[in-house]
């Protein structure tokens, strides 16, 4: 199937105008073009675990979401409730009850936070009870609803309220979690790591694949936020394309244990392009924290180094 | 009160029904789009957060102002310079 945005854009629209988001906020892109992969036909159930997405797109009694079943959860089980709803409608269909000619797919959205830390537990659980669900975290790398607190997905170095860069602290002194990595050893069929891409190609492939791989399955989406992260609203396509052509979001699906990386930049765009448009890494740059920079991009280096690795490994074992 | 009037708790009934809610009045800029160099490449209408930039028939419309936000993604996403963010 090839990818024709003009025919793309004609898709049915299952996340309308009116919602609350800050204004140049990538969620709503994120959601569209997720939502925007699912064949017209077929019925969507999507569960939205306590995020800004969630507290912003069904504000009492307004619904953002159109041509679609929502459901909102508490922070902690996007997953759980998702599972639940997909082990009724497979009883339903099972007995009979339910007569429905046309598909029903299982979507959740959840933040950093929601996936990372505070749901992580369900998410796990339900990747290990193997329903047919898809899993899609927008990485927007700290708590930004509540007024960006780390969270265990926020950076290296990253300046958030509670990791206060000043001169005790360089901002987060912890490394992230690589989420991606946790779900790929959950043995789950499709996993991928996405962003708003140039013609958003990438992202609609990957969803769609996500979509209708059976089983569960996951997506990691760079999820940029003006607020959190202090860059100018305009900048929305321009800082994602930056993070992939550093390699600080590398792109890369992993299908039943094969790693595939979707894009190898010709040439490595160093990471100081990147931090340098944002505020939450605006101490780097000064004299006695420069080193820190250096230290960012051999953490980037390592992971792209590793991911080569086992895009060469996993393909060999295959032939 | 007529209890038939009373809807179901925590549940709304409708579906995308907060286009009845208007969130132009957030912007301090709007998006101005030409039609003699728009090149109808639809790059903006995905990338827009609010989806208010229209289109019909793989041509574009322009933006509905009722929803923008003036956050500029169209302006600079748009490899043809066609829209222009101005001060309102």
């Amino acid at each position: 199937m090839a990818y024709i945005l003009k025919d793309i854009v004609n898709k049915k629209d299952r996340f309308v105008s009116g919602h609350r988001m800050c204004a140049g906020c990538a969620a709503p892109v994120i959601v569209r073009s997720v939502l925007r992969s699912l064949n017209d036909e077929d019925n969507a159930v999507v569960s939205v675990a306590t995020s800004c997405l969630e507290v912003s797109s069904c504000i009492y009694p307004y619904t953002s979401w159109d041509h679609c079943s929502f459901i909102h959860t508490a922070f902690e089980c996007a997953a759980s409730t998702l599972s639940g709803v997909e082990a009724t409608y497979n009883s339903l269909k099972k007995t009979g009850k339910l007569k429905n000619e046309h598909e029903t797919k299982f979507i959740a959205f959840g933040g950093d936070g929601g996936t990372v830390d505070i749901g992580f537990q369900a998410l796990s659980g339900a990747f290990e009870r193997g329903h047919n669900i898809t899993y899609v975290c927008y990485d927007n790398e700290a708590y930004m609803n509540t007024g960006t607190q780390r969270s265990s997905a926020t950076p290296h170095f990253a300046d958030t309220t509670t990791s206060p860069a000043g001169e005790k602290t360089p901002g987060k002194v912890q490394q992230r979690k690589d989420m991606t990595e946790i779900m790929v050893k959950h043995n789950s069929p499709y996993v991928a790591q996405t962003a708003l891409y140039g013609n958003l190609k990438d992202i609609h492939e990957k969803s769609h694949k996500a979509i209708y791989t059976d089983g569960p399955t996951y997506l990691n989406v760079f999820s940029p936020c003006p607020r959190g992260w202090g860059y100018n609203t305009e900048d929305l396509a321009k800082i994602s394309k930056l993070a992939v052509d550093t390699c600080f979001w590398p792109l890369y699906e992993v299908e039943n244990g094969v790693y595939k990386l979707n894009y190898k930049p010709i040439k490595k765009v160093p990471v100081e392009e990147f931090l340098k448009m944002q505020k939450r890494f605006k101490h780097l740059f000064k004299e006695e924290n420069r080193y820190l920079i250096e230290e960012i991009q051999k953490e980037i280096d390592k992971k792209w180094e590793y991911l080569l690795m086992m895009e060469k490994i996993t393909n060999n074992k295959e032939n | 009160m007529d209890k038939k009037n009373i809807g179901r708790g925590a549940t709304i009934l409708t579906s995308g029904n907060s286009k009845k809610f208007k969130t132009g009045s957030w912007k301090n800029r709007y998006p101005s789009h030409s039609k003699e160099k728009c090149k109808n490449c639809m790059m903006c209408v995905p990338y827009c957060p609010e989806g208010c930039i229209k289109q019909k028939d793989g041509i574009l419309q322009g933006m509905d102002l009722n929803f923008c936000k003036g956050c500029g993604v169209c302006a600079n996403v748009c490899p043809f310079k066609a829209i222009e963010m101005k001060e309102i």
